[in-house]
Parts: C-alpha cells; structure tokens; sequence
C-alpha cells in the first residue's frame, strides 16, 4: 500500500460555526456545472464529543470531526448521485465525475427534478448554541462521571449503572443548486443518557433516561437519573401479563415512536407509489374526531425544527389530519411533481451520503380538551395496561399493511393508577384501527429526540398476548 | 494505505502522553448501488469513505479520535486527540520504535478468489430482471422495488503491541421487495441475497428466483389470517430462523455484556443453558457468508467459536479491550461499523449446528401451531433476556399440516427459557444475512439452522 500524498484541505479547516465558508465551497462546486446540466451540491461539516463513564472513571472518550460532499447531477431527466466523507480539494472533482457517470444510467424521467426557489421565506430559527464550543472537555468529562455517579447512588436497587454518555454535536451544511438554491444551516445538540440495571434476588430489569438541549447548558443529570431509575424500579417483581382485549397507554417516549411509524404513510413518495395505507384517502375519515396531526419544523422546540428543508426550500406548518379527516401528505419536488403538486417543504435527507425524499420532522398532535398530564390519562382510562418500553419495532411492524405487533414493558392500570409490573407480553392491532381508536391525548408536550413529540396517548380496543 | 514508518511514529505519538495500547485503524472504502423502483431505475450513487481511527488505552479509559486526513500530519493530529485521556494517567512516555510493526499489512487471502466487479449496466440489467419476474407473478403485485449495493473495503490495523494486518472484502447484496394489493389491503414481501463476494454473487443466485419469493410471499399473506394471540408450539424453517439465536443468546454471550453483568448468562459457562439438541457455533471463517472476514478490526484472524456445546454454555465472544482484562486472547469478534466507530463484541456467523430430526416429520407431529416460513429480525434486552423476533411469513400447523398464512407479528420470549424449550432440530441447514445493530453501529453477520421446533413461544397476532 501507498503513502498517501499530501493534500489541501482548506474548507475542513475553516472554523465552526462558520456558514459562509461551507456556502462558498458549495457555490464553487455548483459552478462547475456544464450547459444542459443541472446541479445541486450538499456540504456538511461537523464536531462531536462523547464522554462514557462506567465505575468512577471515563470509560471512553472520543472526540472527532468529520466532513463530506454529496453531489445530484441531472442530464436528459436522468438522475445520477455521488458522496464522499472528505471535502479535500481532489475528492470534489471525484465525486462530480462518479455523479455525471452515474446519471448516464438512470432511467429518464420527467419529475426528476431540483427545487426551485417558491418564494416561501424561511421562518429565522436560532439552533446554534455559541456557547458549545468554549466548554472545555474536563467540563464534558465531570459531567459524565458526576451522571454515573448520581445512577449509582439513586436507590439502593441500583445494581449496575451500564452506560452513562455525555454527547455533543456541532452540525452545519450548506447547500445551493443551478436552479436557485442558496441555503445554509448549522445546528447544535447536547445529551445525557443514562442505563441503569436495577435488582430484587435473582430479578433484574432495565431503565434509561437522558436530558437534552442545544448544546451543554441545561442538560440535567437530576432528570436523566429520576427517569432511568423510576423506570428499572417500577419494573422489578414484573411477570408475564394475562392475555387479553385492553385499553392501552403510550408513555411520552412510545408515542414518539408510534407517530414515527404513522409518520411513513404520511410520505408523499409512499403514497404516490402505493404504498401507503393512506392512498387516495385525502378528505377521508381515517381517523377518530379527536386525531388532530401537523407536522411543523417552524416551532424552535421541536427536536426536529429546522428553517430549511434538505432541497434548500424554507420548512413550514403541514396540517396532515384534522378531526380524524385526512388532508394531506408531504411532498419533497419530485414526489410532489409525480403527484402534480408543489414541495410541502418536507424533504429530509440522512446526511451526505444520502438523497433527499420527503419526510417529517416535527410531528404533533392536537391535545385533548381535558388537558390531560399522565396522571389525567390513566385516571381517565381506569382499567388497562401503560406501556413504557417497546422492542421489535422495526421487526413487527409493517407500515404498509399496517399489522402492528411489538414486545412491550409497562405496569397494569387498576383504578386509574398505575398498579403491578409485566413484562414480556406483546401488543397488537393494526394501524389503521388504532388510529380510529384514539381515547385520549395528553396535553404533556414534551419534545424528545426523533421527529414527534411526546404526549401520553390512550389507544383502545388492543390485543395483549402473554400467558 | 499507510507506510510501515508512518504507523510508528504514529503510534509513538498517541503514547506520548502514557498508556498501555495504542491503535490505527485505518479504512478505504468504495460503495455502489442502484435501486429501480416503481418501473424505473431511479438512482444510483456511488460513494468514498476514507479514514483512520487511532485509540489510546490508559488503564480503564479509552481514547478516540478519528480523521478522514490519511497524511502523516493528519494521523499525528488525531493521535494526539486520542492521547489526551492519557495527559492525567502518568505511566511515562512510551514509543513504537522503528521495525517494532510485524506482520503484513496485506490481506491474505486463503484461496478467496479476488472479488470482480460488474459494470453499471450489468447490475441494472439485474434489477429489470427481478422487476419482471415479480411483475410476472401475479396480478395482484401493484408495485415492486429492487435494490444492488456493492462495496469494496480495505482495512489496516496497526497496534503498540507489534500488530499489522489487512483485510480486504468485497460484500454484494440484492433485495427485492414487493406490494401485493387485494381486497383485504396492502402486503408486503422481500427476500435477499447478501454474501461476502463481489458479482461472483450472481453465479450462485438467480434474480428471478428472489423476485419471484418476494412476490409469492405478498401475494400469499393477501388472504392471510390474523396471528394467533397466545402461547403455541412454533416450527421455525432452515435459515432465517437462526435470528432466534442471534438475539436469544447470541448477544447475551458478547463479553462486553458480561463483564458490565448486564447479561442472564454472566457466570453461566459450564452449566446448561439449553437443550441438550442446541450447539451453536459463531463462526467467521466459513465461505462467503456475510458475516465472513480475513481479519477482525482489531487485527485478530477470524476463528471458529463454539459457544454452547450440547446444551451446556462453553464460552462467550471477546474482542481485545475485553479479553485483555480476563488476561485471555480475543476470539476474534471485534469489529466496527467503520472508522469512526470504536471497535465493540460483535457476532460474525452464528448457527445452530443440524441434528438428526426430519423436517417434514417435525411438522407432521405438531398437532396445533405456527410455522414460520421467515422471519425479519429481533431484537433483545440482554440484561433480562427477554427478546422478541418477527415473522413475515407464517402459516398456521393444523393436524400436522401447514394450512393458511398469517399476518406479520413479533413473537416474544425469555432467551434462557426459549433455549430448553428446543424440542427437535432437523437436518435441512441453511444460512441467511442479517445487519445486526448494536449501540448506533452496523455490521454485516450470518444466522443460520436446520428446521427446529419450539414446544412453546408467545405470539403477539390480535386473533382471540
């Protein structure tokens, strides 16, 4: 093997937090473009830091910086793509050639196509924490132990705090287009994350919890801790629950993951590909009068807010389901052209590596007119089962027939409280029923990680399997 | 990748500060693929990664830090990144002297033939091929999606112990997934081919063959039934039923589980954990399964692991940094997403050994229960050792015969109770590729049985 020659690397040195500099590299690469061609190029540059601590020391600390390039060529309607995880100054060249050759292949299509500006101004949304860079590492490191720590000593049950990281991320891109697109965003995040493994005799169970934020102000221990230890505690003596007809509450963080799951079928690419329990339903009741769902990235405490879409377009309120009654899917610009509509603003991409398609980022529904908390919910329910923790998602769950099937923890709800622990069960239904059979829906906003936020939810009419 | 030379000083530079161990992994990899869907090949991408990940290993703390600048200026600048958790520890400066680095950094490759690589326009074809065949297998299909992926990865390691290896693999895969539409709905099927090869993959497996699977699965579960609710008998089939191991055991057995006590099977080795019908083996050397490679990412040569002899647990999967504090060797089990991961315990290709039972017969003795033809994934809570894995095709067993399929469902269970339930094991043994995730990292690995039957296992359908 060779040695590497030495090469330039001006863009990936440029400062954090400097946006202009990301732009202006994009700009060049898009300059590059030929007659006849059009071109869209996506930059993006980050920093992370994760600090694990495990018994009283740093376990692991990993500090890193990372940079890349993804490139869209369209010649003749045909798309071609390329990435590289480097913005060196002879990758950019590459990376543009491999795209080109790419585009020769696909086949011809009239909606493929880039955003062009719409003239919808971006909502100005401030998620770049400046303080983030001048926090030193100690600081980052005493913070994971002083997190290990505070598990360890929570409760005497605690047998063993598993992981405990604490995580930062400084993100930026930029992104412009031959057609007009000229945009940049940078965003920061902080985390805390805890496991913890709590134990009665020969009875062990799990808990997690974490605090997040915009960057390593405000990230809370305390609440992290209480969260992983409540939910590994509550669990001990748990046993294999009854099978059973029940009414069924999702905790904040489960219906996160169930409006995710909703989330596919919302996607104007799945639904003008059939493959959406959705499609062709638009004025339709799908679901109970009480189901109310827009996805808006405009709200600064969303998890998922952001200005810009992944095309460069400005992201806005989408109103998806109202009063049960479906209105409308979210389209990035090819899917919306298939469907002979504009982009919604919702493209999403999974970094440089990745295309765009349209997807969302800050799900959220409507709240009952009780204003329930979680109290509210479950004495609202009465009698059935609160679920805190779901496995198998990803392997029993079928978007696209809609069969819902998952593995879950909880406690049984008797008199509307929370009564003894289960585990091992599962809970199904499908999803087109579960969305018909919504009996209530907290108030309890809380915005977690992921593209929903967390609100206590009630489903009815579910199957339990256990013993 | 990286000169002899450069490794050294490299090294030297990440012990400067003190510790025990330091490590460059470095990594090249190239990616294609091409996906058709909805009657059109609407993308194909073709991707680099490069980079090297160096870590420092100062009494119980790891250093890390990575970079995607292969110069020596950059591999000095994360080395000095890693060393920091060092600066505190004491314990002196410590250099990788010159000619320190044995081995070779070139793979060897066994008698693994060099990977070839197909055109673009062959891997299309492919993908209309499988488009067809689908189409072509009923009317019901409403839409169908094919997918190629192709990479080729170099890796080098280098290690303050003297350690240089490489590997290199070329990994294909192709997917067929399908829409069936009825009356009843949507369903779905899919069906994969993945093996550590490069086109040679086409030599051995017909498109057309997968497409038409795909497509039989969506069409069948158009008038399926919903799952049984409930405790039943389940006959998983030879192949995709080995994801049962994989999550009931297979992860309660990565030593970093272990030695954190956050596994059911801490301090089980020498007892009985299973039917005395259950050996199973994690294997990372055999053919071109997808969890097969040269070297691990820490340099160790894949080996051969028996896990669970006869029933009775003989030994769990290490990678260095956790084998290092038992005062024993890596089984060879550490392995990485890439270079900007650290390397952690991870299973290569785990299977149940074949025993002597007929596959038939087994269904045939089972008076009333679930047949589960595939199955999709799982996943498992290692502390308590309750797990669930997914069907996504299934059949109910009526009177010893398989009648009517089933919609798709998780099955739930508690790894060490699962493992003494296993009744009957067959003869009919076949493998299948998975991606297993593991705190935010993927890799590629292989599971696999014979036709085995469960006495017992909950299954989460909604049928009362």
């Amino acid at each position: 093997m060779s040695t590497t020659t030495e090469e330039t690397n001006t863009a990936g040195r440029a400062s954090a937090g400097d946006p202009e500099a990301l732009l202006a590299l994009a700009e060049r690469v898009a300059g590059w473009a030929r007659s006849g061609e059009e071109m869209e190029v996506y930059v993006a540059r980050g920093t992370e830091t994760e600090v694990r601590a495990y018994e009283g020391e740093v376990e692991s600390l990993t500090s890193a910086t990372s940079a890349g390039i993804g490139i869209r060529v369209i010649v003749d309607h045909r798309l071609g793509f390329a990435w590289a995880g480097s913005l060196d100054e002879s990758v950019l060249g590459e990376t543009l050639a491999e795209a080109r050759d790419n585009a020769v292949f696909a086949t011809a299509d009239e909606h493929v196509q880039l955003a062009v500006p719409d003239g919808v101004a971006a909502v100005p949304i401030d998620l770049w924490d400046e303080r983030l860079e001048s926090v030193p590492t100690t600081r980052k490191i005493e913070l994971a132990l002083a997190l290990e720590a505070q598990a360890r000593g929570a409760d005497p049950r605690i047998r063993q705090v598993s992981s405990a990281d604490y995580g930062d991320v400084a993100a930026e891109s930029a992104l412009v287009s031959t057609t007009g697109i000229r945009s940049s965003t940078r965003k920061t995040s902080g985390y805390l994350s805890v496991g913890v493994i709590a134990g009665e005799g020969d009875a062990s169970q799990t808990g997690g919890g974490f605090s997040v934020g915009r960057g390593f102000d405000g990230l809370d221990p305390e609440r992290a801790t209480t969260d992983a230890v409540s939910r590994a505690v509550r669990l001990l003596g748990a046993v294999k629950g009854p099978s059973g007809r029940s009414t069924i509450v999702f905790d904040r963080r489960m219906a996160t993951t169930l409006l995710s799951i909703v989330s596919s079928a919302l996607s104007g690419e799945a639904v003008a590909k059939g493959r959406s329990i959705f499609a062709g339903r638009v004025g339709e009741q799908v679901g109970h009068p009480g189901l109310t769902l827009v996805d808006d990235p405009t709200d600064p405490r969303a998890y998922g807010a952001a200005a810009y879409d992944s095309e460069g377009l400005a992201c806005r309120r989408n109103a998806l389901i109202e009063g049960g009654v479906l209105r409308g899917f979210l389209y990035d610009t090819v899917s919306g052209s298939r469907s002979g509509v504009a982009s919604t603003g919702s493209a999403v991409r999974g970094g440089y590596a990745g295309t765009p398609g349209p997807g969302c980022r800050a799900l959220t529904l409507a709240p009952g007119p009780e204003g329930y908390d979680e109290d509210g919910v479950l004495a609202a329910v009465g009698e059935g089962l609160f679920v805190q923790s779901m496995t198998g998602v990803h392997s029993g769950v079928n978007p696209i027939s809609g069969d819902f099937s998952v593995g879950a923890e909880g406690l049984m709800i008797r008199d509307g409280k929370l009564a003894e622990p289960v585990r091992e069960i599962t809970v199904a239904s499908t999803l087109q029923r579960m969305l018909l059979s919504l009996v209530a829906v907290g108030a309890d906003v809380e915005w977690l990680p992921g593209i929903a936020a967390g609100q206590t939810l009630a489903i009815g009419d579910m199957q339990i399997s256990g013993v | 990748m990286i000169e002899t030379p450069v490794l050294e000083r490299v090294l030297s530079e990440a012990l400067r500060n003190g510790g025990e161990f330091a490590e460059i992994f470095a990594e090249d990899k190239v990616n294609s693929s091409a996906m058709l869907d909805d009657g059109r090949v609407e993308e194909l991408s073709s991707g680099r990664d490069r980079g090297a990940g160096i870590r420092v290993v100062s009494g119980e703390t790891t250093g890390f830090a990575h970079t995607a600048d292969l110069t020596e200026r950059g591999l000095m600048r994360a080395a000095e990144a890693a060393s920091a958790v060092a600066r505190s520890g004491g314990g002196g400066t410590r250099t990788v002297s010159s000619g320190a680095l044995t081995g070779s950094a070139s793979p060897s490759m066994d008698g693994r033939a060099t990977p070839t690589t197909g055109s673009k326009a062959d891997a299309l074809e492919l993908l209309q091929r499988a488009d067809e065949a689908a189409r072509a297998s009923g009317a019901g299909i409403s839409q169908v999606q094919a997918g190629f992926g192709t990479s080729t990865r170099r890796v080098l390691i280098a290690n303050s112990e003297g350690l240089l290896a490489g590997d290199e693999a070329a990994r294909t895969r192709f997917s067929v997934s399908c829409v069936a539409l009825g009356d009843t709905g949507m369903q779905t099927g899919y069906e994969t081919a993945a093996r550590t090869l490069g086109f040679e993959l086409f030599d051995e497996v017909s498109v057309e063959e997968l497409a038409r699977t795909a497509a039989a699965q969506a069409l069948a579960k158009l008038a399926a039934r919903p799952a049984p609710s409930g405790e039943l008998p389940v006959v998983l089939a030879g192949g995709s039923g080995g994801i049962l191991f994989h999550e009931a055991c297979g992860h309660g057995l990565e030593a970093d589980h272990i030695v954190k006590n956050a596994s059911v099977y801490t301090g089980k080795v020498g007892q009985q954990v299973a039917s005395t019908l259950v050996t199973l083996v994690d294997d990372g050397t055999i053919g071109s399964e997808w969890g097969t490679f040269g070297v691990d990412d820490e340099g160790r040569p894949a080996q051969r692991n028996v896990l669970i002899q006869d029933g009775i647990l003989t030994d769990y999967l290490w990678d260095y940094l956790r084998a290092r504090k038992e005062g024993r060797l890596s089984s060879g089990n550490g392995r990485r997403q890439s270079y900007r991961d650290l390397p952690m315990v991870r299973m290569t290709n785990t299977f149940l050994l074949p025993g002597t039972d007929d596959a038939d017969e087994i269904v045939a003795q089972t008076q009333r229960g679930v047949y589960v033809a595939k199955l999709g994934g799982g996943q498992v809570n290692t502390t308590t050792g309750d797990f669930v894995f997914g069907t996504t095709m299934a059949y109910l067993i009526e009177d010893g015969v398989i009648t009517e399929p089933l919609r798709d469902a998780n099955l739930i269970g508690n790894g060490p109770e699962i493992l003494q339930r296993i009744d009957a094991v067959a003869t009919d043994f076949s493998m299948t590729p998975g991606t297993c995730g593991k705190d935010g990292q993927s890799v590629p690995v292989g599971c696999g049985q014979a036709t085995m039957r469960l006495s017992g296992v909950t299954i989460g359908g909604t049928a009362e």
